[in-house]
């Protein structure tokens, strides 16, 4: 809320710089703005965009780096012996995140309990540091924006060409947004490979791309028995398969068949509705389907397979898949209706000429002309579904298990991502770090579909003009 | 085809009966695959919206009872001595309200009986006598009426959700609890209102106390700062790429990326969130803030992609004749085209916004899934939102959480039907063609 406060006020600075920028131009041109090189506005504009960005760039790095320097101030002032687990060793991170949690509690006032009195004075040496370093915060940041708006504000002058530099400022600030997206997409490789390698190090990358024991429970305490933990992916990857195929059979042919009938059937009033209809099934939430499939599906499926007598699990891959299918269907329709739509009505023309009938102008000539477009859009409702989460978190099994059945409980690649990574979790174990190895595959996987899809729809497009 | 109707022309050249024949018999079976594939259509089209049928038909039929509560209307002896009026915190209400509950029943007095009769009571009853005696402490020494919440068994057993016909060992509650409840409605004490509860308080382990109103709240701070970030940058880097970049490898590297970024699974982006923002930059878990930010990465692609589309669609003749009457290049954009262009650039905010709404992946990731009783002040308290709480409601297999999670559904689902139509009537109306 502090923050806020102080924000606003680097706001109001800014503002306050703007009249004040504006108003000395009018005054150096003795009130005829024709002899400014610029519009009054403009130098406005460059002593507030002075005030302002330094200031707020510089809010967001002392937010950013804050933690971590007071943590290892605070870690560097504990005596040594609460940096030691009870037998002995050197602390792991388990218990150092532990400590730190404690000691962040008791410096905001949560809790009051703790009893060493080591770990209180480290509080309240936490509470101390973050009051200093936002006092020093509030001094600098509020200098820095007094500092740039005075620096700007003395620049000023009838030949100073202030539209030029605000505009080139502004673009400045547009290289750099447009930059958030390579940043983005560097964070998840270079995140996802870095805890991957760490991974590596602990289980051989052979073992976890054709291990097929999945079992990832590692030992908390070295004598612990029986839990080594396996991580061979073999199995999550069959499942995910098996979940992405069962949901392809249903949304391939409901989606294209509907397309084919929007596309060339479809009277014009039917057409209307039927599609924003088709679309609200994409703007569903997945947690609705997941929730669907939990509570509706998959009891109907258990209990339709018990009275044909066959055994079905209640966390079956055919309720999942059969509700994944369902999300996928307007995905499916969509791309096809456009990639339909878009082949030339000569061809048809010439189709009907030669007598054929609508079907078989269909058959003959829309569809092949339209594969490209078709495989593209299936080839991206491929990757959707690998990398779907919530319905097959809320509806699918926990327990790995390697079969092609679908009447049987099999897990996912992201279903095991979510259940090693939710709650609280340290960032050494390899049971960790094998959520972030399963999401370098699913991101590779993915990545590679939607290429592949793009080149299939640029190779092999038929161009007609 | 046409050779078979060649040939049967040659070998009976006066037969012209007999090919009309067999282009008929074959004109039938052409005209009835085509009915067929016609059907195929139809049926395809009909099996999708059966299955939306079938969704909507579930969740409103399990979830609209959730949108009212019953309580029991109590008369409650406060006697002098039980409560302090300087501490009115101190004084055991449960116990008021249980003695209340026992005089209805004078009969029943073995400890199981009671405990039994006493769980008719919800967790939260003692809160509103308390609330009611804080309200006007001149009760206390007299009796006063108050509203308590049943307890959420006996709440779906007044919905009818428990079968009273059924055997006693198939439901929640036994056959005394059944009779007591019957008892007290024939006496008039069971009263239905409009759920309120459901929409002003946070979760609840107690079905009856729950509500999604800290969920919401927390919708509402992340979302506050998905678009706070999102919708500048989003539109700054439109523009950059529309208007100045130079044909290079690096702007099509841009592109390919934002591209890229769009087919992402969203589960990718929380194990981002994890690792950059929780474990690097050290920001505090299950925050509205941390969620906002990974949501930010995860729409920017559909609104960069929406708002370079609304550019294209300005026409060239306008940035001419801006640049023509000596306007700069960003003087046009800022000026002529940005305007022109705001409708499509909003609408595509918009369904990006409803995207992020919706989604919940990778919310997971970051510690977004905890049990948040408190409603958030800001986007630093730890908080949930709405698709995550129906995620952690559909765990719990009680028919009043099922209930719940169908009502906060159908809430999410009128948030989100409420922003496309916005978009929807947003385009409708500044649609411009030239």
């Amino acid at each position: 809320m502090q923050i806020l406060l102080l924000i606003a006020v680097v706001l109001g600075l800014t503002l306050i710089g703007f009249r004040f920028g504006r108003l000395r131009s009018v005054r150096v041109a003795g009130g005829d703005t024709r002899k400014l090189h610029s519009l009054p506005t403009y130098y406005g504009l460059y002593v507030a965009l002075w005030c302002g960005i330094p200031a707020l760039v510089l809010v967001a790095a002392w937010m950013a780096l804050e933690p971590s320097i007071i943590r290892t101030i605070v870690l560097g002032g504990l005596p040594p012996e609460i940096l030691l687990m009870p037998d002995g060793a050197p602390i792991n991170d388990a218990r150092l995140s532990l400590l730190l949690t404690d000691i962040r509690n008791i410096a905001s006032g949560n809790i009051a309990s703790q009893s060493d009195p080591a770990v209180i004075e480290a509080a309240a040496r936490y509470a101390g540091l973050q009051q200093i370093s936002f006092g020093a915060m509030v001094v600098v940041v509020l200098s820095v924006a007094l500092g740039g708006a005075l620096f700007a504000y003395r620049f000023i002058a009838p030949q100073f060409r202030a539209r030029i530099r605000v505009e080139s400022i502004i673009k400045a600030v547009m290289v750099a947004c447009s930059l958030v997206a390579i940043l983005t997409t560097l964070g998840i490789i270079l995140s996802l490979l870095f805890e991957s390698l760490r991974f590596f190090a602990q289980v051989p990358i052979t073992e976890f791309l054709f291990g097929t024991n999945w079992s990832p429970q590692t030992a908390m305490r070295s004598d612990q028995v029986g839990s080594s933990g396996a991580f061979g992916a073999v199995p999550l990857f069959a499942g995910t398969m098996l979940i992405a195929m069962i949901a392809m059979c249903v949304a391939v042919p409901i989606g294209l068949l509907a397309a084919i009938y929007m596309a060339e059937y479809a009277p014009r009033k039917v057409r209307a509705v039927v599609k924003p209809l088709l679309e609200i099934l994409a703007g569903i939430p997945t947690v609705v389907y997941g929730f669907f499939a939990a509570l509706t599906v998959a009891p109907f499926i258990r209990d339709t397979g018990g009275l044909l007598g066959l055994s079905v699990s209640s966390e079956s891959a055919l309720a999942a898949g059969l509700v994944m299918g369902i999300m996928i269907i307007p995905f499916v329709s969509s791309l096809s209706d456009d990639v339909i739509t878009a082949v030339p009505q000569s061809m048809r023309e010439g189709s009907y000429g030669l007598g054929a009938t609508k079907s078989e102008t269909i058959k003959r000539v829309i569809f092949p002309a339209a594969l490209p477009g078709v495989v593209g859009g299936i080839l991206l409702a491929v990757s959707r579904a690998l990398g779907e989460t919530m319905i097959v978190v809320m509806a699918a099994g926990l327990a790995s298990n390697l079969t092609a059945n679908p009447l049987e409980a099999v897990t996912t690649v992201t279903v095991q991502i979510v259940t090693l990574l939710v709650g609280d979790q340290e960032f050494d174990s390899a049971k960790t770090l094998a959520a972030f190895a399963l999401g370098l595959v699913l991101f590779t996987v993915t990545l590679a579909l939607n290429v592949i899809a793009l080149h299939v729809v640029r190779k092999y497009r038929e161009q007609y003009e | 085809m046409d050779t078979r109707s060649a040939k049967a022309a040659r070998a009976a050249p006066s037969g012209r009966s007999q090919i009309a024949e067999t282009v008929n018999a074959g004109l039938r079976r052409r005209y009835r695959a085509e009915r067929r594939f016609r059907a195929y259509g139809i049926i395809a089209i009909l099996v999708a919206l059966g299955m939306l049928a079938t969704l909507f038909v579930t969740i409103i039929g399990k979830g609209y009872t959730a949108f009212w509560q019953h309580s029991l209307e109590l008369n409650v002896a406060v006697p002098a001595d039980a409560v302090n009026p300087q501490d009115l915190g101190s004084a055991n209400y449960l116990g008021l309200l249980r003695d209340a509950l026992q005089a209805q029943f004078p009969e029943v007095d073995t400890r199981q009986e009671r405990r039994a009769l006493f769980a008719m009571l919800s967790d939260g009853a003692p809160y509103a006598l308390q609330d009611a005696v804080a309200e006007d402490p001149s009760v206390i020494g007299r009796s006063v009426t108050v509203q308590v919440a049943l307890d959420d068994d006996f709440d779906m057993l007044a919905k009818g959700h428990i079968d009273a016909n059924l055997p006693e060992a198939q439901r929640r509650l036994s056959d005394a609890q059944v009779a007591w409840y019957q008892a007290l409605a024939e006496r008039g004490m069971i009263e239905g209102h409009f759920n309120t509860t459901l929409f002003t308080s946070g979760d609840s382990r107690q079905a009856e106390m729950s509500g999604i109103w800290g969920a919401v709240v927390g919708s509402f701070f992340t979302l506050a700062v998905t678009l706070a970030l999102s919708f500048p940058i989003g539109v700054a880097t439109a523009v950059y790429l529309e208007e100045f970049a130079p044909k290079n490898r690096f702007t099509d590297l841009i592109e390919v990326n934002i591209n890229n970024l769009a087919a992402v699974p969203s589960i990718v982006f929380g194990l981002l969130g994890l690792a950059v923002f929780l474990q690097f930059f050290g920001l505090p878990r299950s925050a509205p803030l941390v969620g906002g930010l990974v949501l930010t990465l995860m729409t920017l692609p559909t609104i960069i992609i929406a708002s370079r589309a609304a550019l294209k669609s300005v026409p060239p003749s306008i940035r001419e004749a801006a640049l023509g009457l000596g306007a700069s290049k960003l003087q046009m954009i800022l000026h002529h085209v940005l305007p022109l262009a705001m409708p499509g650039m909003l609408t595509g905010t918009i369904i990006g916004m409803a995207q992020a709404l919706g989604e919940s992946a990778p919310l997971l990731m970051i510690g977004m899934v905890a049990f948040v009783v408190d409603i958030p002040n800001g986007p630093l308290d730890p908080s949930t939102v709405l698709p995550v709480q129906i995620f952690l409601w559909a765990d719990s297999p009680e028919r009043a959480f099922v209930e719940r999670t169908s009502a906060a559904i159908m809430v999410l689902l009128a948030f989100l039907v409420f922003m496309n139509a916005a978009a929807v009537w947003l385009r409708k109306k500044f649609e411009r063609r030239w």
